[in-house]
Order: C-alpha cells, then structure tokens, then sequence
C-alpha cells in the first residue's frame, strides 16, 4: 500500500468516526424529546450519562485529525476535509449537549405535569434530525447543492419555535401560576432551535470543503 | 503583500526554451512582485530551474539552445543587445542547491564580490561584512571566526554564507534553487528565517527542495508541469485551494 493509500484509507476512517459522531447525536435530539413526553426520569438519566460518550468521540476524533496534520502535513482538498471534520465534530458536540440540557430539563421538571401536551416540540426534533442527518449526507456525498438548501428549512424550525414561544405566552398570561412549566419547555424549544442553527453551520462546512468556498448559509432568522 | 497593485519586479513574458529543440519551457508568462518571496514549485523536469537561470541569464553559454519571449526586470528586457552581464548578475544574485564556499576565510567569501568590484576603504568593506552576515541570519553564529577558513562552518552557515556572499554585492532580486536540499530540519529553519528578513528589501524568487516548505514561504507561488506554468496565486490561497486539478493532484501527493 501507497503511503498516498494509507493516508486515503485514514481519512476515510476520519470520516466514518464522524458520521458515527453524527449517529449518536442525532439519535440523542429526538430520544430527549421522546423521554420528555413520556416522562421518563431514568431514560433522561441514561440520556445525560450518554453525552460522556458523545464528547469522548468528539474528541478522540479531534486528536486523530490532529495526528492526520502532523504526520502527513495534508493540503488542498485533504486538508479542507479535515479542517471541515473537527469543526463539525464541533457543531456535533454542541447539538448533543442541547440534547443533554433537554434531558436536564425532564428531571428539573419532574413530577410536574407538562404545563401542554407536546405536539410542535416533537416536530421540532424530528426536522431538526432530519436536516441534520441530511447535512452529513451531504458531507459524504460532497453535495453543494443539496449543502446549500437544507439551510432554507432552518426557517421552518424557526417558525415552529415562534409557534412555541407564542402559544407558551397565552398559557403564562392565563395563569401566572404556570411561568416556571411554561419556561421549562421554552428551553427545550430553544435548544431545538440552536440544535438546527447548527446544522447549518454544517452545510457551509461542506461547501467550503468541496469548493474552498467560505459562505454563510442564511436562512431569514426568527429574531428570537 | 505590501506591493500589490505596483508593477512587478521581473515579468515573465511568453517565455518558450529548448535545449536541442526538445522544449523545456512552454509560453510561461509570470508576475514576480517586488520584496515578496515567489516559489516556482512542482516535479522534477517541470522547468523551475530553467526558468530561474535565465532570469540571471546564466543559461547563455548552454549550446544549442533556444528562447523566446522576453524577461524584464524593472520594465527593461534583460535579452535586449548591449545589456550589461556583469550588472545583471550583481542586480540579480543567485544561490545554487549545493553550498560552495570559496576556498579562504568567511570574510575573504563575503568580501570577494565587492573587493572585486574595487571597494578599497576598510570601514566600508567592514560595513559591508557585517551587513550581508546580518542579513543572512549568520552574523552572531560566526563573528568571533570572521578569519576561520569557511571550509570550516556546518552546512547550513556554509549555505547562510553564500547568501551573504550574494547580499554582499548589493543585489536587488534573490534567486535560490533549492537552497536547503542539503541541509537538516534546524539549519533548514535559519536559512528560512533569513530569506523572511530579507524580503522587506529585496525580490525572492526560490525553487523549494519541498512542498511544505513552498507553502511555508509562498507569498506568491507558481505550480510548474512540463514546461508549463499551470497555476500561480498567493501561497496563502493556492496550497488551500488550488483551481487547476493538476495542482490539487500534485500538491496532494497523487502524483509527481
């Protein structure tokens, strides 16, 4: 084997480590959600402890990116790969500790009931996980276009958010006594809403590493 | 780079070269700005060599031999009859891969050039001894051994040292073809170190011994294939992005 084949096959292996990353995290969004609608104190226990592994991916995959510099002083494309790899193994790392702050905020809520069943917050997740699996995707398949449109439908996650935030309002000012529930679930909302942010920071990632491009991918924001 | 917008040092203009009609150089035509350090990069065989002895005109003696296009160093084709070759050559120096110091002591190496050209007065040869060391990055490491035979320094003062030589005659353009092929890591930072002093003052123009020390250096870089410049940008910008495929391949290591 090449010395040009063993570093291919390594920055192969780069990648895989990362879509791995992106598995585990994506799996995290929607399994917080789910634990919070199903009330499930050990599930949101489990979810908090599963973030150790998540951040010891990140960085494990942060060192072998390193290692990948220092041992084979990478350009070009190679090494926009790898720049793009640790600051997506970055965003990764961020979206499952907004999938741990959700989990926190099952077990601060506790016995409580929901101050609202949730309906938009699901969807929430869902969306957010799906632009995220598709943004890695993209990755993969060095996908400009596609990198350059899941960004549009950040603002749906947006509008949903506004949704959210609006109808919490009509709760709190029926019953002052509801603020602190109401909150709890305006900060699930949010880290959604961060968690998707994110995503697209991923796609500009994917554009700059297929054509050394560095763009801001801007959906119009809610303002919140 | 400070200079940009001005025009360059030395144009490059529709260069070809053969040697016995086989071509070595094919329509090359190149900006070198002035006080910035270019690379002329890229595998063996390309015509980076070449094209860095005729900007000194050191390829006129090669028999058989053909060129075309012009070579100008501040806007004056350097090709045109009646240049003056000993001026050219004290204007444009040149540093060969391999150090060759001239038998006798590192002040008789530094002053050869200038003593040559009748500066007679103590002071000013003195003045310019402990410049062109300076400059090279050499003086603290040999001040106390100006009479040492040169023979004596490692290999990387003795290269440092045909530097100065060349500083010594107050040169505007620098050439160096693979200065540190020969030397370690360490003398390889120094003589890097001295060529990032010397660019505030004069025009580099440096065939790397490797692509990592191209990117290193590269204010400018131009990537050479088979006589052909394929690409030429700002270091900064080309060993991160390259446009042509054949630069991403070769500085990628998957050929060359």
């Amino acid at each position: 084997m090449t010395i040009r084949e063993t570093f291919e096959r390594e920055l192969q292996r780069l990648q895989d480590e990362m879509l791995v990353l992106g598995s585990m995290v994506g799996k995290a969004i929607t399994d917080a959600v789910d634990v919070l609608k199903r009330r499930d104190m050990e599930g949101s226990r489990q979810l908090i402890a599963q973030d150790r592994l998540i951040n010891e991916k990140r960085f494990r995959i942060e060192e072998e990116a390193l290692v990948l510099i220092a041992t084979q002083q990478p350009m070009a494309g190679d090494l926009r790969v790898i720049a793009a790899v640790l600051d997506i193994a970055h965003e990764l790392e961020r979206i499952g500790d907004y999938a741990k702050g959700i989990a926190k905020i099952n077990l601060m809520i506790g016995d409580q009931p929901l101050v609202k069943p949730l309906v938009d917050v699901p969807r929430m997740a869902d969306k957010s996980r799906s632009m995220l699996e598709r943004a890695l995707d993209a990755f993969v398949r060095r996908d400009v276009e596609l990198a350059r449109a899941i960004p549009a439908e950040d603002d749906e996650v947006d509008v949903l958010y506004d949704q959210i935030y609006r109808e919490l309002i009509t709760y709190i000012l029926a019953d002052p006594g509801c603020i602190e529930g109401a909150n709890y679930l305006l900060w699930v909302a949010h880290n959604l809403e961060r968690a998707a942010d994110r995503v697209t920071n991923i796609c500009e990632r994917v554009v700059f590493t297929v054509t050394g491009e560095m763009l801001e991918l801007d959906g119009k924001s809610s303002g919140l | 780079m400070s200079d940009q917008g001005r025009p360059p040092k030395i144009r490059i203009e529709n260069v070809s070269y053969s040697y016995d009609g086989k071509l070595a150089l094919r329509n090359v035509t190149l900006d070198i700005p002035a006080r910035a350090i270019t690379v002329l990069f890229g595998p063996a065989g390309g015509g980076k060599t070449t094209l860095l002895r005729l900007i000194n005109r050191l390829n006129d003696l090669i028999e058989g031999t053909q060129m075309s296009g012009r070579v100008l160093l501040d806007g004056e084709d350097i090709y045109a009859p009646g240049t003056d070759l000993v001026e050219l050559r004290r204007r444009v120096g040149m540093v060969f891969a391999l150090p060759l110091p001239l038998p006798g002591t590192v002040r008789e190496n530094v002053l050869y050039g200038p003593k040559l050209a009748g500066v007679r007065d103590r002071t000013r040869l003195d003045e310019i001894l402990y410049r062109s060391l300076q400059q090279a990055a050499l003086w603290d490491e040999v001040k106390d051994r100006l009479d040492d035979p040169a023979s004596t320094l490692s290999g990387g003062q003795q290269q440092r040292l045909c530097i100065a030589r060349s500083l010594a005659l107050e040169p505007e353009v620098l050439l160096l073809d693979e200065p540190t092929s020969g030397l370690d890591p360490i003398s390889t930072g120094k003589v890097e170190e001295s060529l990032f002093n010397l660019k505030r003052n004069y025009t580099i123009v440096i065939v790397p011994h490797s692509i990592q020390q191209a990117a290193r250096v590269a204010d400018v870089a131009a990537f050479m294939l088979m006589g052909e410049l394929v690409e030429c940008g700002p270091g900064s910008a080309l060993f991160v992005r390259p446009r042509d495929r054949r630069t991403e391949d070769y500085i990628t290591g998957r050929f060359g």
